[in-house]
């Protein structure tokens, strides 16, 4: 039944033309290399599934990459891998006994984060809808300039500012470099001294608590 | 210095908890494990109905056997097919492996159900006894398709629908096979209809409910 099974490593490399040139002995290497890597995480698999700690903190390590590559690929916005790397994690841990070590580990686990990604995208697609619906009846039911608006936005203001000042030092650094001072990424790493990556998975954290705490979003 | 990754605490976090785990066996060995469940099922229909019966029927008609067995077939394909559809990674395409035994069911029966309509057969059963047939079929095709259900959510379906079809589709032939041990002499076109009426009927409420029950965690 080989036919019937998902080979490799389900389109995540590109196949290069195998030709007589200099560049084939590069893209035999890459791909060469390729093969190995995903060897190497077939293995670690397997020792994970053993109760090898170290192999599973590798693997899940090496993971991460190959599951950006397919939240990608799915249309997932880049400041949304996160959620889905930490989603499909989550995942692989649950139905780990699921993996045949036999078998491809690139494929299987571009499985489950191709169904996160579309997960994901769908959840996503319900809010979006809802934001918009808000959006229309704002501009159907103005009431800018009354008293009672004024008051209003100045109390949600101040809803604002409290919720920012209770988050965690990270998160609010990043929500005040970014958002509020409106810094390029490389302005705010360079005057906080962290890295691009951690504003930016601070930024959507904190996002994410305001949005709970000011709506109640899970 | 910057604070470490949410990810790389996930990862951390996941790591003490490495502790062994069972595998799942291999879709071909759940399969035989399937089998054996329908062969016990089988065994003790042939205990209390006796052989004589059936294999007088096969002599009489040919393709009464032949759809028999290729219901069997059937039920072992689609049981394979929900299994292998059941682990993440493997081919959409294991879908297709229970249609060449299918399609012989089908035109065996098929054949079987014109031949009566031409030349009506005056020991073919008559409607009541149809009605027993898709009660049969219906009422043991929900204790397998429970079996199998259980068996399938083990795993990690990525694809519910198409696993819950396949279910319904191996519960329903395998009931199907198992009826034809106890079958009266011949079918008539009603008959057959009922049986077609009964497996779409376990196919169908597999695919409603079993989709759902089945849904990726």
């Amino acid at each position: 039944m080989s036919g019937l099974t998902t080979a490799g490593t389900m389109g995540l490399y590109i196949d290069f033309p195998r030709r007589a040139s200099p560049s084939s002995h590069v893209s035999d290497d890459i791909h060469s290399s390729q093969e190995q890597a995903s060897q190497r995480r077939s293995a670690w698999m397997a020792a994970a599934q053993d109760g090898d700690r170290q192999a599973y903190e590798k693997v899940l390590a090496d993971s991460v990459g190959l599951i950006r590559a397919v939240a990608r690929r799915q249309g997932v916005a880049i400041d949304s891998l996160d959620d889905v790397v930490q989603e499909t994690l989550l995942t692989v841990h649950r139905v780990r006994h699921t993996y045949d070590p036999g078998r491809s580990y690139d494929a299987w686990l571009a499985a489950i984060a191709a169904r996160r990604a579309i997960d994901h995208l769908r959840s996503h697609g319900r809010h979006g809808a809802r934001e918009v619906q808000d959006e229309f009846a704002l501009d159907m039911h103005p009431d800018v300039g009354d008293a009672t608006t004024q008051t209003e936005r100045a109390q949600e203001a101040a809803r604002l500012r409290q919720a920012v000042s209770e988050l965690p030092p990270g998160q609010r650094e990043a929500v005040e470099q970014l958002g509020l001072k409106e810094q390029s990424l490389a302005e705010a790493a360079e005057e906080t001294g962290r890295n691009t990556g951690a504003l930016k998975v601070n930024l959507h954290r904190a996002l994410k608590t305001l949005r709970q705490r000011l709506h109640g979003d899970s | 210095m910057s604070e470490p990754l949410p990810i790389d605490s996930l990862i951390k976090s996941l790591g003490a908890q490495a502790a062994p785990v069972r595998r799942l066996l291999s879709p071909g060995r759940r399969t035989v494990g399937w089998t054996l469940a329908v062969l016990t099922i089988a065994a003790y229909l042939l205990w209390r109905h006796g052989m004589g019966n059936m294999m007088q029927r096969w002599e009489l008609a040919p393709l009464v056997c032949c759809a028999g067995v290729s219901a069997f077939v059937t039920c072992i394909a689609a049981g394979w097919a929900a299994f292998a559809l059941s682990i993440p990674g493997r081919s959409k395409a294991w879908v297709w492996l229970p249609l060449p035994s299918l399609v012989v069911w089908m035109a065996a029966s098929g054949w079987g159900c014109l031949r009566t309509l031409i030349v009506p057969n005056p020991q073919a059963v008559g409607f009541p006894q149809s009605a027993d047939c898709l009660v049969f079929i219906v009422a043991l095709s929900v204790p397998l398709s429970v079996l199998l259900v259980l068996l399938v959510r083990r795993a990690y379906p990525l694809r519910p629908v198409r696993a819950a079809i396949m279910i319904g589709l191996a519960s329903a032939s395998a009931s199907a096979a198992l009826l034809g041990i106890f079958h009266p002499i011949d079918s008539a076109a009603s008959d057959l209809a009922m049986h077609a009426i009964a497996v779409l009927i376990v196919i169908g409420i597999n695919a409603a409910m079993g989709g759902r029950l089945l849904q990726p965690r």
